[in-house]
């Protein structure tokens, strides 16, 4: 008898993967013990012996790829990307989280704090706060820059609890905006110089076309800066600048975001009476339900597989596998929790277009 | 009883279906409101304050001229008024917060009332006076003398106070100072031992008010002696019975006993005594007075008659009384301990363990403060009635001798406060002298605080390489904590109180001993020694004291409980059968651990339901507990005579399982109340610790007093040379019952992490952790470091003082940037590295007196700190120190966020230094976009070990999904202190985790998921306080060491890092000798030298002449120049100056 490989047999396809491939190659197998085939496969001739092309090809990934919104509100979106490989989705992930600008309290001039929380604790605190304001119609305020309008929002808190009066709470909403850039003066180097102040705006923010609508305030109007006490008080300016998460948190966009794959659970085999039931009641998401199938006879199947936690309570001590759990590798279940500046899906056109731009950055200096 | 009053309620309990048991958790509170804690200190100086200082005054009350017995002064009263400080002739309180800023001592007179005599008066008639203060005494903060006692929260807030500290301490000279609690053999009891030489030994040590003697019988070759210090050889025991009277032979061996086996070990001491041909008292009193030792011999001037009949009443067993000369009650004492060795030959199982707890005694502040007061009370009094004396033979007698000039105050105020502020106790009338008895409290953390005030420093010296001391005695349980000691030397010696621990003080014994007669006990004085041990009766001892027999001991003790429980004697009065002994030990002395037990009838907690509900509704004390006889105290000693259950029996216990357990409900006479109340305070910080292995939480009781954290809610205006706070601190999640009833949930300690159990970038080896930059830049393990600087403007002799002057801030480049108009610097500014604090200049002479125009010198007080960090200077107070002096003190404060080297611990001794901060986006996450805040390896659990670590990472994830604190107090499962396991899985799966607590994550670097479940929750973690900031130090040029010219050493002084002995052989072992040559020449202390050829010794260059030349040989001929180490010209020209002459010889030159 000739020698014939297996992938020649007849009743091998061509073009296409057998089917264990297909799954390791596709699916991330959650075991009850560890997940496996969690990478992709990434060479392109991977599964060239059998006839299948691993490239990736741009026309596929344009006609394939797909993102369908799930959720959007005002700070959250959630949204399926479909056709894409974990490298790039975590790109976005990574781009949104470090790299995507925002405008944050980076300088405060304290004028007086009388309050117990030290000045540096109230700084760092006053840089943590959301501003609501568009990063996009500012431009980072360089090292020898001088700080102007177009570059830097400044802020003032002034307050001070009465004497003999209760104590209170400083919330963000106490502090107040200055269109016309800092209020202080810089102490002059000599008597006969104009006293300047801190910052040197050519023009009131207020009077640019972009701010005048929308004033540049706080996202969150009840956050807790500060307690005070009878006869203590704050007064200080803050400078809000422009820059990315990767140099400080309190610039990153994003409260989080991040991406989960796509679950499938998959029954291996007919589940019916008891044990569907038992294994509906397992489940403390309902991934499960129960199928009538007339005559009393009650059968398990997968209702909604997208809720699926990865409790693994469904294949936890059971020695026959009856429940496969999957994770599909090239749908991504993305969650943009913004933290304010710019709205989720806006904030994903932000990252696109960053990545966009490092991409042409590479070409540029490759060519 | 409390049970029987209320018929209704307990109808309605016996109605209510079976409950399990009766949560008794709720009596910890109660019990800590009034005893436990801290209290024992307070207890025990309130003591001292009420009773002991009037006990002394009484034990010393008369002075008596010795000129003039009319001339004569005795104490009537004395009392311990509320603190205050004379100020210009004015009183005024004290406030122990203003005693810390100001650095004063927060102490209250002593005043007394005296009856007096002023001499050369007509009429002889006493006068009176009433308020004499004859000192001052340190108060214990939270005594009954102390402003803070009583107060409520809102009142303590206004005096500066934090209601959680739990006092117990004493501020001395503005440093807060603890009295440590010192552990001793206990006084007064026989305790048979074997001494270095293998040989049986009864030893007691005695201590009256009057002396403290050491008496001990040894066995040596089958002879049996004493030996007492006042004696300079063992004297052979019967000698001393023959001394004390007893000059039959036959009496001597009924009252040890009639058991022939006794007579035949008496037998070769008899035979002895008869060799030595002493028959009667009269020959033994002469033989021993021969043998008195010089030193008692001399005092009594050389008249050695009688001495030896003295010693045997004053010295020989001094705790026996001796009454008009009647030396009956000592032999019967030394027979019994003739007894007890003889048991001991007989059965070594009848040896005393010292390690035994019953056998101890703690010694707490206010005793220690005694003996201190008393001898100077002494000291004072004797000094007065000196210098009245000498008045009196000087006295040109124009004014009136008067007692009350005599009496010097400073004496005992001065006494006290140098002793309690350094630590040295020394008393010469009792040869004490101890070092280290108080401590600075440490003020680290708040838990370090309360842990210095439970620690107990033990007897032994710490260099003894003995491990009976050391080891964990099961007589400890529930008193002293096992897990609470520290590493190295003191191991095991240092112990720690358990929660639920009270030291007792010492109780009247008269009526004690009174009703000890009436319920029963006969007399030793009407016993015969023939009576003494007959079978079935038992000894009476009531503090190591023979009382008589009793016939029916445990008669006796059960009426002795029965007027305890009731209230009718005092509740730390203790009675134990020894029925080994055939003793019946009451004890009523101080110093005893006890602890509360509930009393239980056969099995049967008294305490029902309805005690608990009263108590919850705030109706029942713990008091009224113990006044009903529902809960007891018990030192260790009676323990031994109570069966213990941990928890009461289940009603519902099937019978089969109540056979397998191998005691019988009904003997069961005692129920605990909580099990986690074995572990101290800083172990009851760890969650499940009874899932961890034991040296782990060791571990953590070292380092939890090292934690950041809050340490009091005054934290912010208290003035300490160094502190350091957490910025954001955080309640644990997993807490333990513990935590709340110390306060830790008020002021944490620590932070509760979200950590992953994996192994990330290699920087995680050897304990490290990995933290999440966004983390830090969010807040966590945030601190602040704060220091005191104080410069204090000081005057001189001549009365110049220093000047402190408002300057001239214009100059660009100062370093006066940030002094205030008045020359100091401001609060708020940022002070860097030799800046100037105080502008101030000195006078330049400070000896000679000067009108005016005084020329003053520039003497600024600069900041030292480290270069390139901002600091701040937060206050700044200006107090007058103790002499009257200026001293101004800058609180300097840095806030610091960790950095890669900062140390970090879990609360199960995992401690570990951050290795990397890396950034969010790089950090894995999990499928509900959760990211670490650390990550540690997972290495670090199979050797330690440390299963509570991983309980404790469920039990927080389970509580912050379900928004509920979890426990995990010690023991606390069947208790309901501690969450199961299996409810934590439950409640994970509930909320869509995996039982395991092991998350699916995606990696933050590709994107992919990880190849395993990776096990993350929260974890309270602990900022240590070493932090790299205060240690990293490198120098490449830098200071010199003015003598030998090398570099300075240490890191205080920017010094030279040392190239060492071994460092050197490496370097010689690999032969790079020009290597060698530049470090230890060219970079340390280079120098050249002139040699003379001819003497070898070393000369010198004479610069005006340029010329070299030798002293020595009084020319420059034969000079040749070369190089050495400044240091060895040093030693050479030493030994000369020494008489020791080196000599060079060079080969080339």
């Amino acid at each position: 008898m000739p020698r014939v490989s297996a992938l020649d047999m007849p009743d091998v396809p061509m073009g296409q993967l057998p089917e264990h491939l297909q799954l390791q190659r596709t699916r991330v197998v959650c075991k009850a013990d560890a997940p496996i085939h969690t990478e992709a496969i990434q060479y392109s001739g991977a599964y060239a012996s059998m006839g299948v092309d691993n490239s990736l090809r741009l026309e596929s990934f344009c006609k394939n790829f797909k993102i369908e919104v799930i959720r959007l509100t005002e700070d959250e979106m959630e949204f399926d990307m479909i056709g894409i490989d974990a490298s790039l989705a975590n790109a976005f992930r990574r781009i949104l989280i470090a790299e995507v600008p925002t405008m944050a309290i980076e300088k405060v001039l304290m004028v007086n704090n009388t309050s117990v929380i030290a000045d540096e604790v109230l700084a760092h605190r006053l840089g943590l706060i959301p501003l609501n304001a568009d990063p996009r119609l500012f431009e980072y305020l360089l090292e020898n820059d001088s700080p102007n309008e177009r570059n830097t929002i400044v802020y003032k808190l002034d307050v001070s609890c009465r004497k003999g009066g209760p104590r209170m709470t400083v919330k963000s909403d106490q502090l107040k905006w200055l269109p016309n850039g800092s209020e202080l003066e810089m102490e002059p180097p000599n008597q006969s110089a104009k006293p300047k102040s801190y910052t040197s705006f050519s023009c009131s923010q207020d009077s640019m076309p972009e701010f005048s609508k929308k004033p540049l305030g706080m996202k969150h109007e009840d956050i807790i800066i500060a307690k005070l006490g009878p006869g203590q008080a704050i007064e200080l300016e803050a400078h809000a600048v422009k820059g990315i998460g990767k140099v400080h948190a309190k610039w990153s966009p994003v409260s989080t975001a991040w991406y989960r794959m796509l679950p499938e659970v998959v029954l291996l085999k007919d589940i019916k009476g008891d044990d569907a039931e038992k294994l509906v009641k397992k489940c403390p998401v309902n991934v499960f339900d129960i199928e009538d199938l007339g005559n009393g006879e009650k059968k398990a199947t997968v209702s909604k597989p997208r809720a699926c936690t990865l409790c693994r309570e469904c294949i936890r001590g059971v020695n026959e596998e009856l429940v496969e759990l999957r994770r599909v590798k090239d749908h991504f279940i993305f969650t943009i929790e913004s933290a304010g500046a710019l709205p989720p899906e806006v904030l994903f056109t932000e990252a696109v277009k960053i990545l966009e731009d490092k991409c042409d950055r590479v070409i540029s200096e490759l060519s | 009883m409390g049970a029987e009053d209320d018929p209704s309620a307990s109808l309605k309990t016996l109605a209510a279906p079976v409950k399990s048991a009766v949560d008794k958790f709720q009596l910890l509170p109660a019990f800590l409101k009034v005893r436990g804690l801290v209290k024992q200190h307070i207890d025990s100086f309130n003591y001292f304050i009420n009773h002991d200082i009037k006990k002394i005054m009484k034990a010393n009350d008369r002075l008596v001229c010795r000129y003039d017995p009319d001339l004569c002064l005795r104490y009537t009263n004395i009392y311990v008024e509320e603190p205050s400080v004379d100020m210009d002739f004015s009183v005024e309180k004290l406030t122990p917060h203003l005693c810390r800023l100001s650095d004063r001592t927060y102490a209250a007179p002593i005043k007394v009332d005296i009856e007096y005599t002023k001499g050369n008066q007509a009429n002889k008639k006493p006068e009176i006076k009433r308020g004499l203060v004859i000192g001052r005494l340190p108060i214990m903060l939270r005594s009954c003398r102390c402003v803070l006692s009583g107060k409520d929260e809102a009142e303590l807030a206004k005096l500066g106070e934090c209601p959680l500290d739990p006092g117990g301490y004493f501020i001395v000279k503005g440093t807060e100072k603890v009295i440590l609690i010192q552990e001793q053999l206990s006084k007064n009891r026989i305790i048979i031992d074997t001494d270095s030489k293998g040989r049986v030994t009864a030893s007691v040590t005695s201590s009256t008010h009057e002396t403290k003697s050491k008496t001990v019988f040894f066995i040596d070759k089958d002879k049996i002696y004493l030996q007492l210090n006042q004696f300079i050889k063992p004297i052979p025991i019967m000698v001393i019975m023959r001394a004390m009277g007893m000059e039959s032979d036959q009496e001597i061996v009924q009252m040890v006993g009639r058991d022939p086996r006794y007579g035949t070990l008496l037998l070769p001491s008899l035979q002895e005594c008869a060799s030595e041909r002493i028959y009667t008292q009269q020959q033994a009193l002469e033989y021993l007075d021969g043998k008195v030792g010089s030193a008692n011999s001399a005092r009594s001037g050389n008249r050695k008659e009688g001495l030896a009949r003295a010693i045997l009443l004053d010295v020989f067993l001094a705790n026996v009384p001796v009454n008009q000369g009647n030396f009956r009650p000592k032999c019967i004492y030394a027979s019994v301990m003739l007894r007890r060795m003889m048991d001991a030959i007989l059965n070594a199982d009848t040896f005393d363990d010292k390690d035994y707890v019953g056998n101890k005694r703690l010694e707490l502040s206010g005793q220690l403060i005694s003996l201190l007061f008393e001898d100077l009370f002494k000291s004072m009094n004797s000094f007065a009635l000196e210098l009245l004396n000498r008045a009196y033979e000087h006295a040109s007698r124009s004014s009136p001798l008067d007692f009350v000039h005599y009496i010097k105050q400073d004496y005992i105020t001065n006494g006290l406060e140098k002793s309690i502020a350094t630590g040295n106790w020394d008393v010469k009338r009792f040869k004490m002298h101890r070092k280290g008895v108080s401590q600075v409290l440490s003020r680290l953390s708040f838990i370090g605080a309360l842990g210095s005030m439970t620690r107990i420093s033990p007897q032994f010296e710490k260099t003894r390489k003995v491990s009976g001391p050391r080891a964990l005695q099961p007589s400890q349980w529930g008193m002293l904590c096992p897990c609470d000691t520290p590493e190295g030397e003191a191991c095991g010696l240092t112990k720690n109180l358990a929660l639920m621990t009270h030291v007792t003080t010492d109780e009247e014994e008269g009526p004690l001993i009174s009703l000890c007669h009436s319920l029963g006990v006969q007399d030793l004085a009407l016993l015969s020694a023939e009576e003494l041990h007959a079978p079935g009766s038992f000894l009476v001892i009531f503090n190591g004291l023979i009382l008589g027999k009793h016939r029916q001991p445990q008669r006796f003790a059960n009426a002795m409980r029965k007027l305890r429980r009731s209230g009718k004697i005092g509740e730390f009065v203790s009675i134990f059968v020894n029925e080994k002994q055939h003793c019946v030990y009451v004890a009523s002395d101080g110093g005893r651990v006890c602890r509360p037990l509930v009393i239980a009838d056969k099995g049967i907690s008294r305490i029902k339901e309805h005690h608990m509900k009263e108590l919850r509704d705030g109706v029942r004390s713990f008091d009224d507990f113990l006044r009903d006889g529902l809960v007891e105290y018990l030192d260790v000693n009676e323990e031994n005579n109570a069966l213990i259950a941990l928890y009461e029996y289940e009603n519902d216990k099937d019978d089969s399982e109540k056979e397998k357990d191998d005691v019988k409900r009904s003997s069961i006479t005692h129920i605990e109340i909580e099990p986690f109340t074995i572990l101290g305070v800083c172990a009851g910080l760890i969650p499940y610790p009874h899932h961890n292995q034991s040296p782990r939480n060791t571990y953590q009781c070292a380092m939890g007093k090292q934690a950041m954290g809050n340490i009091g809610y005054n934290q912010l205006s208290r003035a300490d040379t160094l502190l350091y706070l957490l910025v954001y601190p955080q309640r644990p999640l997993l807490t333990t019952k513990t935590i709340e009833l110390v306060g830790y949930d008020k002021l944490g300690g620590g932070q509760n992490a979200t950590v992953a159990v994996m192994s990330y970038s290699g920087y995680d080896i050897e304990d490290a952790i990995v933290m999440n930059k966004s983390s830090l830049d969010r807040g966590f393990g945030r601190c602040i470091a704060m220091k005191k600087y104080t410069v204090v403007k000081e005057t001189y002799s001549n009365g110049t003082s220093d000047a402190i002057v408002r300057s001239n801030k214009e100059k660009v480049g100062s370093n006066m940037q940030i002094l205030d108009d008045d020359g100091i610097a401001a609060p708020g500014e940022i002070v860097r590295n030799h800046d100037v604090l105080v502008n101030k200049f000195t006078p330049r002479n400070t000896r000679d007196r000067v009108s005016r125009d005084i020329d003053y010198k520039e003497a600024p007080s600069k900041y030292k700190g480290p270069e390139g960090e901002t600091t701040v200077i937060d206050r700044v107070i200006l107090s007058s120190d103790t002499n009257d002096k200026l001293s101004i003190k800058f609180i300097v404060r840095h806030t610091r966020r960790p950095e890669v080297g900062d140390k970090f611990s879990s609360r199960h001794g995992q401690k570990g230094v951050c290795g990397t901060i890396v950034q969010q986006e790089d950090f894995p996450f999990s499928e509900r976009g959760i990211c670490p805040d650390l990550i540690m390896n997972p290495h670090g659990f199979p050797s330690r070990m440390t299963i509570g670590k991983m309980i404790e990472l469920l039990g927080g994830k389970a509580g912050v999904s379900c928004g509920r604190f979890h426990y995990g107090s010690a023991f606390g499962e069947p208790s309901g202190h501690a969450d199961k396991v299996e409810d934590i899985s439950y409640t994970l799966v509930k909320h869509g985790f995996s039982y395991s607590g092991k998350d699916f994550i995606y990696s933050g670097i590709t994107g992919y998921p990880l190849q395993a479940y990776i096990f993350m929750g929260p974890i309270y973690y602990q900022k240590l306080k070493h932090m790299v900031l205060d240690k990293m130090h490198a120098r490449a040029k830098g200071p010199r060491v003015m003598l030998t010219r090398q570099p300075t050493e240490g890191r205080s002084r920017d010094g030279g890092l040392r190239l060492g002995e071994m460092e050197r052989d490496c370097l010689i072992a690999y032969g790079a000798s020009m290597m060698i040559f530049e470090r230890l020449m060219l970079s340390s202390d280079p120098y050249q030298v002139q040699v003379c050829r001819q003497c070898g010794l070393l000369g010198y260059y004479n610069h005006k002449l340029k010329a070299a030349f030798c002293s020595m040989c009084k020319n420059g001929d034969n000079i040749s120049t070369m190089k050495l180490p400044y240091a060895c010209k040093l030693l050479f020209q030493e030994l000369q100056s020494m008489n020791v002459v080196p000599r060079l010889k060079l080969t080339e030159a």
